[in-house]
């Protein structure tokens, strides 16, 4: 029978399947970060349970940590106290850990990959919804919470009902100067931000078999703001060129039979899906979420929507209750809005190809007066070939701080957060009331409408810039 | 877990749709190391109109005199939607909330909230407007019978649907780990079949 990506994962890792119980399936990698995993070890400890498979689970700290210092304690009490914890727990249980200031550290979902932790055709989770970003690699990878930590630390399994699957294909080509963000933004803008609940998705079409690896990481990254279980990409031979080579990805022989077994990971051209969307590439605008919610989007050449734009009667009170918190008034041009913050980082756009996007733009450039401007790279080796190539000197010189790699300000759990009535153009991934600081207002966008704003103090169209210009 | 069978609670509607878990229980309150502790700052920024969390915002429905211990939380699509963090399904069991009812839940909120004993019901939205017109009226009791999926109020019985290896370990209280325990040599016997490079 002709089978989906998700469906030839799925039975590569069923460990069980009976009527009466929910599948139980086997878990290749676990990432794990000081925030959700406390409360797991402690379990653990307390049932006198040991770790199934300490070699498969990795540790890095990102979420908590300060940006402007590679001390524990900059970190603030609190969370000194969970990373304190992690190195502890980590040494107790044989996990090995990427602590503070070591060359592999930084944003969970950044390293895995860099690292070549994630590999296609594995099953990687995390206590972190944004772990579909290693779909990316064919991977079927999702967030699970801290109950769900301490199942995979006993057993390396998982409960786990089937999804549903939904093909998303993106037909032709993006116009230049669209990123992978405005590609999945505006994939969320149609479906809503509820649009895949229960299902996994796989991304397909020439759009998407044209990007780089990095990209696909973005693009996979933000499957969970649309609800769905997880995002996938099929591994070809962009994904093997980008692994090779990578500190664990498999060598030499071993190498070889895990090409030859991932090139059969994809959807069967007769394979059918539950539901599917279809996008044109060419119709896809830069992207500026303009709500609370990841699909409240729109371009950037349009306008601020108003609540009798939609039929639906939740969406229109969800579209009030939005524009009355973050300030806006329908009709309100997007170029017209100014912005007094800017945070370029996160797991769904730290990654080096987003970093030389955005100096590019900033290079000879200078941050608005009004701006304040962060730039905060997804880990240590972003950092030193963002370093190596001169873009953090790019940054530093239009008025950018460059910052150590982490979490940072895409939740503010550290001390990078907005206070209130802040407007901020951020290349992160959730917009939600309070997400960046209490009272704050958030803008999802590109790194490199991201880099526009900081230095023009408000948004603008890149796309018309360059025409003027003549790029 | 403790176990679950039947319910009966006073309800309180949250008008919202797509309430995400940094609402539910913001950033600056999963600096801990512990399961508890996370009640006092369930939905902070709605709940308090100081940052300090020192003066209730009256406007907010979880403060109105006639929904003060309520345990039935009736809300809107996509409730849950965010951040994976367990600490937003630990704020609702720890403020009183034993079951939630809205039209559609995230995936990952939805199992955390199973996997620590709250009882996450999803029905129609046409009945889930139904409930919300018959619990801003007046407060309401529903009676959930877990065994029977029915939510019974005063204008009608509901039934939900549950998978029903959910509803075993709800309805027993079971330890999911244990459970696996359990089956270690299915483990190891999938484990053995492993190719070398996974």
């Amino acid at each position: 029978m002709a089978t989906t990506l998700y469906e030839k994962l799925w039975q590569r890792h069923i460990i069980e399947e009976k009527a009466d119980e929910t599948p139980l399936i086997f878990v290749d990698r676990h990432l794990i970060h000081e925030v959700t995993s406390p409360q797991a070890f402690a379990n653990l400890k307390f049932h006198n349970r040991s770790l199934r498979h300490p070699e498969r689970t990795i540790a890095t700290m990102d979420h908590n940590i300060s940006t402007r210092s590679i001390e524990i304690n900059a970190a603030g009490e609190g969370a000194a106290n969970q990373l304190r914890t992690l190195e502890k727990n980590c040494k107790e249980f044989g996990v090995k850990l990427f602590g503070m200031g070591h060359k592999n550290q930084g944003i969970v979902h950044v390293i895995g990959p860099e690292l070549g932790l994630t590999l296609p055709g594995t099953v990687i989770v995390c206590g972190d919804s944004h772990t579909a970003t290693h779909g990316a690699f064919g991977a079927l990878a999702f967030g699970i919470g801290t109950s769900e930590v301490e199942h995979v630390f006993a057993t390396q399994t998982l409960r786990q009902t089937k999804a549903k699957t939904m093909k998303i294909e993106v037909r032709g080509q993006v116009a230049p100067g669209i990123s992978a963000k405005d590609i999945i933004l505006a994939i969320i803008g149609k479906t809503g931000s509820a649009g895949a609940t229960g299902y996994v998705v796989e991304y397909c079409g020439e759009a998407i078999e044209c990007l780089t690896m990095e990209e696909r990481m973005t693009i996979c990254n933000m499957s969970i703001e649309f609800g769905a279980k997880a995002g996938l990409i099929a591994p070809d031979n962009t994904t093997f060129d980008y692994l090779k080579g990578k500190e664990y990805a498999p060598k030499g022989e071993i190498w070889q039979q895990a090409v030859n077994d991932w090139q059969q990971l994809k959807s069967d051209d007769d394979a059918t899906f539950d539901s599917y969307l279809t996008l044109e590439a060419k119709d896809i605008k830069t992207q500026v979420t303009w709500g609370t919610t990841p699909g409240q989007v729109t371009q950037v050449d349009s306008t601020i929507p108003a609540p009798e734009d939609f039929s639906d009667p939740v969406e229109r009170d969800s579209c009030a209750a939005a524009l009355k918190y973050m300030g806006l008034t329908a009709g309100t041009r997007i170029t017209d809005i100014t912005i007094n913050k800017v945070f370029i980082g996160s797991c769904t756009n730290s990654r080096i190809e987003d970093l030389r996007a955005a100096a590019a733009i900033a290079k000879g450039q200078k941050v608005a007066a009004a701006v304040d401007a962060i730039v905060v790279p997804g880990s240590y080796r972003v950092k030193e070939q963002a370093e190596k190539e001169g873009l953090a000197q790019t940054f530093i010189d239009a008025g950018f701080e460059w910052r150590l790699p982490g979490c940072s300000m895409c939740l503010g759990m550290n001390d990078d957060v907005l206070t209130e009535g802040d407007r901020c153009a951020s290349t992160s991934n959730r917009n939600f009331e309070g997400r960046q600081g209490r009272g704050s207002r958030t803008h999802l966008v590109s790194p490199e409408l991201a880099a526009a704003a900081a230095i023009a103090g408000h948004f603008v169209d890149l796309t018309q810039t360059q025409q003027k210009n003549g790029a | 877990m403790d176990k679950f069978t039947e319910y009966k609670g006073l309800v309180v509607p949250l008008d919202a749709a797509n309430v995400d878990t940094d609402q539910i229980i913001p950033k600056q309150f999963l600096q801990k190391t512990t399961r508890v502790g996370f009640g006092q700052h369930l939905f902070h920024d709605w709940r308090y109109s100081d940052a300090a969390g020192t003066k209730n915002n009256s406007a907010f429905i979880l403060n109105k005199p006639e929904y003060q211990g309520a345990s039935i939380l009736l809300t809107r699509e996509n409730f849950g939607c965010g951040s994976s963090r367990e600490h937003a399904p630990w704020a609702l069991q720890e403020y009183g909330f034993k079951v939630i009812i809205a039209s559609s839940f995230a995936d990952i909120f939805y199992a955390n909230c199973i996997n620590i004993g709250i009882l996450p019901i999803i029905l129609p939205e046409e009945v889930i407007e139904t409930l919300f017109q018959q619990s801003q009226k007046k407060p309401q009791h529903f009676h959930v019978n877990l065994a029977e999926n029915v939510i019974s109020t005063d204008i009608g019985n509901y039934h939900f649907k549950l998978d029903s290896f959910q509803q075993y370990c709800l309805e027993n209280g079971i330890d999911s780990v244990g459970w696996t325990l359990n089956k270690l040599d299915k483990i190891k016997a999938y484990e053995d079949k492993m190719p070398a490079w996974q």
